[in-house]
This record gives structure tokens, C-alpha cells and sequence, in this order.
């Protein structure tokens, strides 16, 4: 099958199989890359990010039937943590989507943080790439927000939402801040519980202290996403957000600095692939690290005598 | 005997074994101490704990007499293929001397879908009977006297319809509603965390729910209107404690929808029954349906304030573990069942289904059914634990099993409670995973050979593929078809119609009691998938939060 | 090479038992393998659907409803119908003996009845996942 053409005919399959190929980092995956890259840029990215039990797939699937509506067309990348014991995983953010299954307009991948370092979310900007270049219109990217590779996942979307709960135990201090602070939009979702005000409040002052240097002020919507409630109110302020975020420049802005750190991201990866692949031949990293140990070189010198050599 | 001379002597007795335990070493994983004596049990007291039977709290029976006045009621869960087939069953178990009948129901009926749709295909009248219709329920019961037969029928989500066709059959019959004795199970708490046969969301569920409680209360008083679940709670996984913890909690939850709807607690919880699973640990499933009264009684009493004491006794219909049947060597399961019929008997349940030894693989066949009826009735007539009333109080590792149990059971309803209550924990998925997380254990200890399940992992023969296994013809699902077609050109879709407009604007406005209206379309042959389908357009469908 | 493989749990028709698929996607996730589980109440088309989405390599049917015989074959069929060549497929549940060759004749490449361990069932997809 070739993969890249039939994607741009409209295939599902070969969509899933080219996020295979990245993901499993196939020897194709590149050239499949490349041809589809012209493609991409047209889809509207929105991450979703928030703590366990924030209900946050629901609300994913809510706002995919609020697009379907719409009549636009709907890529889910959905992220659950690989175990770090077993290198195994539930993705289990499917079973909130089941009526999105056999809606042709709706692709949904689910997809392990696979434990690696930064390469999760090369990985996710790939897959999220794949499904724009098959013509998807928005792309909800759902992720757990508990680590640093979850924030950098989101970080790369054009609206970032953050969903948070009342009452789940814990105040916002608890949260990580990182994803506090790129929020975009606030959903309290089970806004019918108890706390729904005080959690309000809380992240109305939040927001008071960290006010950002632009004219955006993250609105916090309240919704109860099992019963579809808040959820049309929610993609109106997206739609706000898309609007002062192209008006500002910020869109651009935003754009720009993904490209640039996917690049970086990319080089960076390649070269070091390349720096691990010549160390190990002929067991050179060993020698380097007994020497190190042993302080007869120092790791200063040694990094700096590979690198000339390498870039000689 | 004084405490301190027997402290000594325990002590010196715990030695001794751990040094014997040297040259031969104690099976290991086993939870409960291997001995207990007076010491355990210091602190309880005779009158507030215990009681007399047929007294608070319960925990001795909930009848002063047992089965010394009336064994329990051996009741066979029955069902497959058509309501022809299903009479013949039924029929057959009273005659060999079953004396309740319990009605299984195919899980397109379970989930109120016509034989006739889509999904049901394939499913039709494989786990129990197709009803499709008031016409399937009046073959069910042909040639029996609902007048004289106590009925339990294991339905849920649609348990207004069904209990609305039940009654109109012996109405047709000449029999009035207030005559009847049965249960409809209708506890739909247990669907959502353990058993999967729900239609509709929590909201309009315990609506139904607390229509059929005041519907009863008035037209029905001697059915049992909720079987409060935690056979299958057990099945899914759980530990003993947790089952009643769960199934208490979620009684709790219904008595305060029921009590939020108006309704008084003495005026239904007198009809409130439960079931228990009886399972492979004699004693410890004995100390479980003793601790089970104690704790509901004191609930009751203490929390609802309910008056009269019939609103404090827990009575139970129980059936034995299916879970534990194995598919090797299935001669031994007949051999479990009994055990566990003996576990349930000691524990005074009120009513019994023991499972048939081929079930692990297929529904009973006539034969096998017949050797599980005949199971309960020896243990009733042959064995003498019938003879005297909950034989094994006294004994000080009974006693401290039903104190231990209780203890625990208290402790995840505490925690609850805690969360907001059996809904909540369900909708947060706390329940399903405690579930999952014993059901993950159990078989980590049966695969690590911590735990021996005989003939499969210890003890194996070279197994023959087993015959004469009940099969249900796949012909069934056409049969129901054309049954369904003849009866749509039969009756006066007119009344069907307007029966249906009028459950739909009944359905929306909660304060209508749903039940006569409900009787009003079973009787104008309306069926179980239109009935459910005015529902399903009103109050949606349960999305399930699986939690893994 | 990232490769993991990656398991489908289904639940085809209206049986409503999970605790057997819950048991096992939790021993695959301890065995290494990623696990989608789709719930209950898939239909074929929505199991064939959410596999080809996920590409998964693997997928296992849960069924204790006696269903299997109908269900089974038609999920069978619409995977091939999809293109989707390499995956296999394996089931469970309480399915009797005697059904077993027609479902295996119908392209199920495994039944995994009562008493399995999950240490069969992983041994198996090592050892026959392509």
C-alpha cells in the first residue's frame, strides 16, 4: 500500500497505518512524512489537558458531536500513560466515545505515553499532522496533564482547554502550574457537584496573579459534560479564543514557535541518535565511561573530543 | 477460666505451632488465624449482638422458627429458548418438587430489545426466555396457578414491564394483584457496577424503582419489590465483605430515593429483599450472612428510623457461586454446589437456586438440573442442618468472622458515604474498581498456585470433550420473528398507539407514577421493545464510564 | 524500534460479564502489550471499525452469552473486508468445545475457554502475533 497517496484519497486505513509507522518509528515513516507534509496546516488543534478523573474524554466526545453538528470533520488523538513497570498500557478513553465509532466523519486514535523521553510529543505532533493532511477540520489532542511530556503535548496546540473538577480533594495549588498557566479556556466540568463556586473563585484569582502580557482573558466555562450541558457555550468561547488568537498575531506567533521547537526537536533526536550510534560501535561508549570513572578523563573533555571528531 | 491464665496458654500454644510449623510448614496465605477461642470473642454480648432469631438484630434469622416451621424456598433459576419450552421446564421443576419458580430472561428481553431487532440478533433466547409481549408471558405460565406459586423473575432495567405482564396474566386468570407473591429483582445500582443489563441513566432508574415501591405498596403487598443484589457483585469479583458493603450501600441509596419521593420507610421496606452469592469458604460465607442481618437491621433502625421490625430484617434469596463451577472435571461441581448449599443453609438464607454441574459450559439440561434440586433437598431432609436454628452461633471463629465481617462491611459503607453515596461511587467508578482490583488478585493467586482450584491447576486429567450439553437452537430468533409479525397484524394497533403517546407525555412529567400506564400498554399487547423504546426517547441511555 | 503490539478487547452483543476482558487487559498491560478495551455492547461493525482505527495487531473477543457462533464469523468478516490482513484474532468466554473447530474454519485463530491462565494467553500472542 502506498501509504501517503492513498491517505490523501480519503483511506482510513492507510491513516492508521501511517501513524503506525511513526509511532513504531517504521523505516518508511519519513518518506511517508514528507509527501504528506504540504498537506498540513489547515486544522484547527485543541488540546485538552486536566488531572485523572477530570472527565475529560467525555467531554472530548461531547465537543466532537458539537463539531459533527457543525459539519466538520473530527481527528481524536487520545493519550493514557504507559505503565513504567511493564511498558504496557490501557488506553481507555475510546469507551467514552463509543458513538463516535462508525461516525465517518471522526477518526480516533489512542496512543501510550510509551515512557520516552520527549518523544511523546514528537510523536503526537506527527499523528496530529497525519490526521490534518487527511483533511480533518478540528483536532481535539486529550492528554492526562500530570507530566511534563503531557504539558509539552498541549503546549503545541492552538487553544489549549484545561478541564477541572470541583471537590476532586484537591485545591489548584495541587495542580501542576505549568498547565495552569497556558490555559486558554477553563471548563469546571461536573459543575453540578459541590465547589463548583469555590473552584470558580480560586481560579478567578489564579488568574488575577499570573495575568499574562496579552489582552486574553482565559474565561472559565462551567459544564456537565455526561448531560451535554455547557458544551455549545464551550465551543463558542473556542471560536473566541481562534478569533482574538488570529486578530493578536498570537496564532502565527504560536505556530511559528512549534515549528521551530519540532525542529529543533527533530535535529536534536537525529543527533543524538547519530552521536549513540557511532559511540557504540566497537564498544567505544564503555571505554569513555570506565575512563570517566576511573578519572582518568573527565566528561568535559571527553564530550568535548567526540564532538569535534564527529563534527570534523 | 480466667482471661489471663488462657492469654498465657494461647500464647504458648501460638509457639509451639510456629516451631512445628519448622518441620512442617503451614499452607501459606491463609487469612484468619488457625485457632480461635473465648479470647476472641471478649466484649460481645449475648442480647445486643446476637439476639434471639426472628429478634433485633437479626443476626441469628429473621424468622423465630427457621426451617424448623418451612425450609427454605428451593427456587430454580429456569429459562431458554421460547415461553413454550420455558413452561415445560418450569412445570417440570415443580413437579420434582421445587417450590418457587424463577424466571431467567434472554438479554435482549434483560435490555428491553424486541427478538426482532437488529441487536438482538444471535442473542435471542440464549440466556434465558424470550418475552417479547404479554402473549410470550401467558405461555410462560400456562397450566400454572399464580395463585399458588411464588414467582421471582430476574429482570431490571424493564422490571415495570414485566411485573406490569405478570400481573396482567393472572389478572386474565381471575386472580387479583394482591394475592400475588414474588420478586422482580429491579435493582439497577448492581447493573451499572457489576452485571451490565442497564438501559436507562441513574435518574429516571430510581424513578421507576420507587414507582413500582409506592405502586405495590398499594396494589401488590406481598411482592417483593427490589432484590438488592450482591450475588453478582461476588461473581464480578468481590470479596465477601465487599459484597454486602456494596449491596447495603446501595440499599441505602434506594430507601433514600424512595424516602425522597415521598414515600414513608415502613411503608416499603418490609418489602425489601436482597440476594447473596454462596460461595466456596463455608464458614466465612456463614459469618457473612450473619453479619449481613446485623448491620441492615441496625441501619434500618438507627438511620431510617423505620418502626416496624419487618423494616429491619434482611431477608435473602441466595444462589450459588457460578463463578466457581469449572468447565474440568465437571462431576466435581456437584460436590461444590453442595458445599455451598450447606454454607447457605448455616446461614439462613430464605430462598435457594443451586447451580448444575454442566453450567460452566452451557444452561442445565433436564438431568443435571434435577441433580441440583435434589442437592438442596438432601442437605433439607438428610443432613440435619435444617433441624436446629443457625446451628454454628457460639462457635468463637463463626462469632469473630461475622464481628470481622461486619467491621469491614461498615468501613466501605463509612467510605461511601464518604464519596456521596452508592450513585456517586458508582458514576466515580470507586465500586468497580475494588471489584476489579479483588477479581485482578484472585486470579494472580490462582496463577502463582497460591490459591488451588481443583482440576485446574491442580489435580488435571486428560479431559474428554464433555456431551450432551443443553443447546438452543439458533431457529429460535425466527420463531420470535414470526410471532412478533403475527401478533403486530392481530391486535388493535390503534389502542397500541395511543397507549404508547400516553406513556411518552407520562414519562416526562415526574410526578406521574408510571405503573398503571405501563399495565394500560401490556395489556394492548404493546411490546417490550416499543414500551422500552417511548422510554429510551425520554430518558435516554446510560453511557457507561468503564474504569479500568 | 518503539514497537509495541496492540491488543483490542471487545465485548461483541448484550452480555454485560466483563470481569474475565477486565482480568485480562490488565495481565496484557502487565505483560508489556497496549491495550484498548472497548466496553460492552459492540457491535461487529463498531469492534471492525475502532480496530482498524487503533491498527491494532490483536484482537480478543469476550463472550459469555452464547452468542459466539453468530457474532464471531461476521467480525471476522468485516476486518478482511477492510484490508486488514495481519491481525490476529482470538476469543474467550463460555463457548463449549464443539463449537470450537467452526470458529477456528471461520478464522478465529484461538478459543480460550474457563480455567485458561493469562500466562497461556500471553504465551500465545508472543508466540503467534504477527
Amino acid at each position: 500500500m502506498n501509504i501517503a497517496d492513498e491517505l490523501l484519497n480519503g483511506s482510513r486505513l492507510a491513516l492508521s497505518r501511517a501513524i503506525t509507522a511513526v509511532e513504531n518509528e517504521h523505516d518508511d515513516a519519513v518518506a511517508i512524512m514528507q509527501k504528506l507534509y504540504a498537506h498540513t496546516g489547515n486544522a484547527h488543534v485543541i488540546g485538552i489537558t486536566g488531572p485523572p478523573g477530570a472527565g475529560k474524554s467525555t467531554l472530548t466526545d461531547k465537543l466532537a458531536k458539537e463539531y459533527r453538528r457543525q459539519g466538520k470533520t473530527v481527528g481524536i488523538v487520545a493519550i493514557d500513560p504507559t505503565s513504567p513497570f511493564s511498558g504496557g498500557a490501557i488506553l481507555g478513553d475510546r469507551i467514552r466515545m463509543n458513538d463516535l465509532t462508525l461516525d465517518p466523519g471522526v477518526f480516533i486514535r489512542s496512543m501510550g505515553t510509551r515512557g520516552s523521553l520527549g518523544g511523546l510529543s514528537q510523536k503526537t505532533a506527527e499523528a496530529v499532522k497525519i490526521m490534518d493532511a487527511a483533511g480533518k477540520d478540528i483536532i481535539l489532542v486529550e492528554t492526562v496533564g500530570v507530566g511534563q511530556s503531557e504539558v509539552d503535548i498541549v503546549k503545541t496546540a492552538d487553544t489549549i482547554i484545561v478541564v477541572l473538577v470541583p471537590g476532586l480533594g484537591d485545591d489548584i495549588q495541587a495542580i501542576k502550574a505549568g498547565i495552569l498557566e497556558i490555559g486558554d479556556i477553563f471548563a469546571i466540568n461536573k459543575a453540578d457537584y459541590d465547589g463548583v463556586d469555590r473552584l470558580n473563585t480560586e481560579l478567578e484569582m489564579m488568574l488575577d496573579l499570573n495575568q499574562v502580557k496579552t489582552n486574553w482573558r482565559p474565561p472559565i466555562k462551567r459544564v456537565i459534560s455526561h448531560r451535554g450541558e455547557g458544551i455549545t457555550e464551550l465551543a463558542d468561547s473556542i471560536v473566541q479564543q481562534a478569533a482574538y488568537s488570529k486578530e493578536s498575531g498570537q496564532f502565527t506567533q504560536r505556530r511559528t514557535e512549534r515549528t521551530k521547537s519540532e525542529l529543533l526537536a527533530m535535529l536534536d533526536e537525529q543527533l543524538g541518535r547519530h552521536v549513540r550510534k557511532v559511540l557504540s560501535s566497537g564498544g567505544k561508549i564503555d571505554q569513555l565511561v570506565t575512563s570517566v570513572e576511573k578519572r582518568e578523563k573527565n566528561p568535559y573533555t571527553v564530550v568535548s573530543d567526540v564532538m569535534e571528531s564527529i563534527l570534523r | 477460666m480466667d482471661n489471663e491464665s488462657l492469654k498465657a496458654k494461647v500464647v504458648a500454644y501460638t509457639e509451639k505451632v510456629v516451631k512445628a510449623s519448622a518441620k512442617f510448614p503451614e499452607r501459606k496465605n491463609i487469612e484468619y488465624n488457625r485457632l480461635y477461642t473465648p479470647l476472641d470473642l471478649e466484649g460481645m454480648d449475648y442480647e445486643t449482638d446476637l439476639g434471639l432469631p426472628g429478634s433485633y438484630p437479626f443476626t441469628r434469622g429473621v424468622q423465630p422458627t427457621m426451617y424448623r416451621g418451612r425450609f427454605w424456598t428451593m427456587r430454580m433459576y429456569a429459562g431458554f429458548s421460547t415461553a413454550e419450552e420455558s413452561n415445560k421446564r418450569y412445570r417440570y421443576l415443580l413437579e420434582s418438587g421445587s417450590t418457587g419458580l424463577s424466571c431467567a430472561f434472554d438479554l435482549p428481553t434483560q435490555i428491553g430489545y424486541d427478538s426482532d431487532d437488529v441487536i438482538s440478533e444471535g442473542e435471542v433466547g440464549k440466556v434465558g426466555v424470550a418475552i417479547d409481549s404479554l402473549a410470550d408471558m401467558e405461555i410462560l405460565f400456562d397450566q400454572i396457578d399464580l395463585g399458588k406459586v411464588s414467582t421471582s423473575m430476574t429482570i431490571n432495567a424493564p422490571a415495570s414491564v414485566l411485573l406490569a405482564m405478570y400481573i396482567a396474566v393472572a389478572e386474565k386468570n381471575g386472580i387479583g394483584a394482591d394475592k400475588l407473591q414474588g420478586t422482580i429483582q429491579n435493582d439497577i445500582l448492581k447493573e451499572y457496577a457489576a452485571r451490565g443489563t442497564y438501559i436507562f441513566p441513574p435518574k429516571p432508574s430510581m424513578r421507576l424503582i420507587t414507582n413500582i415501591f409506592e405502586y405495590c405498596s398499594k396494589n401488590v403487598p406481598n411482592w417483593n419489590t427490589i432484590s438488592i443484589s450482591g450475588y453478582h457483585i461476588r461473581e464480578a469479583g468481590s470479596t465477601a465483605a465487599q459484597e454486602i458493603a456494596f449491596t447495603i450501600a446501595d440499599g441505602i441509596a434506594y430507601c433514600e430515593a424512595a424516602i425522597k419521593a415521598g414515600l414513608d420507610v415502613d411503608a416499603f421496606a418490609g418489602r425489601l429483599s436482597f440476594f447473596w452469592n454462596a460461595h466456596n469458604n463455608v464458614l466465612e460465607e456463614v459469618a457473612k450472612f450473619r453479619a449481613s442481618r446485623r448491620v441492615w437491621a441496625k441501619i434500618m433502625k438507627e438511620r431510617f428510623g423505620a418502626k416496624n421490625p419487618k423494616s429491619w430484617m434482611l431477608r435473602v434469596h441466595t444462589q450459588t457461586a457460578g463463578s466457581m463451577l469449572t468447565a474440568q472435571q465437571p462431576e466435581n461441581n456437584i460436590v461444590r454446589v453442595a458445599l455451598q448449599t450447606a454454607a447457605a443453609v448455616m446461614g439462613g438464607t430464605q430462598s435457594l437456586h443451586t447451580n448444575s454441574k454442566d453450567e460452566a459450559m452451557a444452561l442445565p439440561t433436564e438431568d443435571s438440573v434435577r441433580v441440583a434440586l435434589r442437592t438442596q433437598q438432601i442437605v433439607a431432609y438428610e443432613s440435619g442442618l435444617a433441624d436446629v436454628v443457625d446451628p454454628l452461633a457460639g462457635s468463637y471463629y463463626v462469632e469473630a468472622m461475622t464481628n470481622q465481617i461486619e467491621a469491614e462491611a461498615l468501613a466501605y459503607i463509612q467510605k461511601i458515604d464518604d464519596i456521596g453515596g452508592a450513585v456517586v461511587a458508582i458514576e466515580q467508578g470507586y465500586i468497580q474498581r475494588e471489584i476489579q482490583d479483588s477479581a485482578y488478585k484472585w486470579q494472580k493467586e490462582i496463577e502463582n498456585n497460591d490459591r488451588i482450584i481443583v482440576g485446574v491447576n491442580k489435580f488435571q486429567i486428560e479431559e474428554k470433550p464433555v456431551e450432551g450439553l443443553l443447546r438452543v437452537d439458533a431457529s429460535v430468533g425466527e420463531l420470535q420473528k414470526k410471532k412478533l409479525a403475527a401478533l403486530r397484524a392481530k391486535r388493535d394497533n390503534v389502542a397500541v398507539t395511543a397507549a404508547l403517546a400516553k406513556l411518552e407525555a407520562a414519562c416526562g412529567d415526574e410526578e406521574v407514577n408510571l405503573m398503571p400506564i405501563i399495565m394500560e400498554a401490556v395489556k394492548t399487547y404493546a411490546t417490550l421493545g416499543e414500551i422500552c423504546n417511548v422510554m429510551r426517547k425520554v430518558f435516554g441511555e446510560y453511557q457507561a464510564q468503564a474504569t479500568l | 524500534m518503539e514497537k509495541r503490539v496492540r491488543i483490542l478487547v471487545a465485548k461483541p452483543g448484550l452480555d454485560g460479564h466483563d470481569r474475565g476482558a477486565k482480568v485480562v487487559a490488565r495481565a496484557l498491560r502487565d505483560a508489556g502489550f497496549e491495550v484498548i478495551y472497548t466496553g460492552l455492547r459492540q457491535t461487529p461493525e463498531q469492534i471492525a471499525e475502532a480496530a482498524l482505527q487503533e491498527d491494532v495487531n490483536v484482537i480478543a473477543l469476550s463472550l459469555l452469552s452464547g452468542a459466539h457462533n453468530h457474532l464471531f464469523p461476521r467480525i471476522v468478516d468485516l476486518i478482511r473486508k477492510s484490508g486488514m490482513t495481519d491481525v490476529l484474532m482470538i476469543g474467550g468466554g463460555v463457548i463449549p468445545d464443539s463449537d470450537i473447530p467452526s470458529l477456528k474454519a471461520a478464522g478465529i485463530a484461538e478459543v480460550f475457554t474457563p480455567g485458561t491462565s493469562t500466562t497461556t494467553i500471553i504465551d500465545y500472542i508472543h508466540a503467534n502475533v504477527k
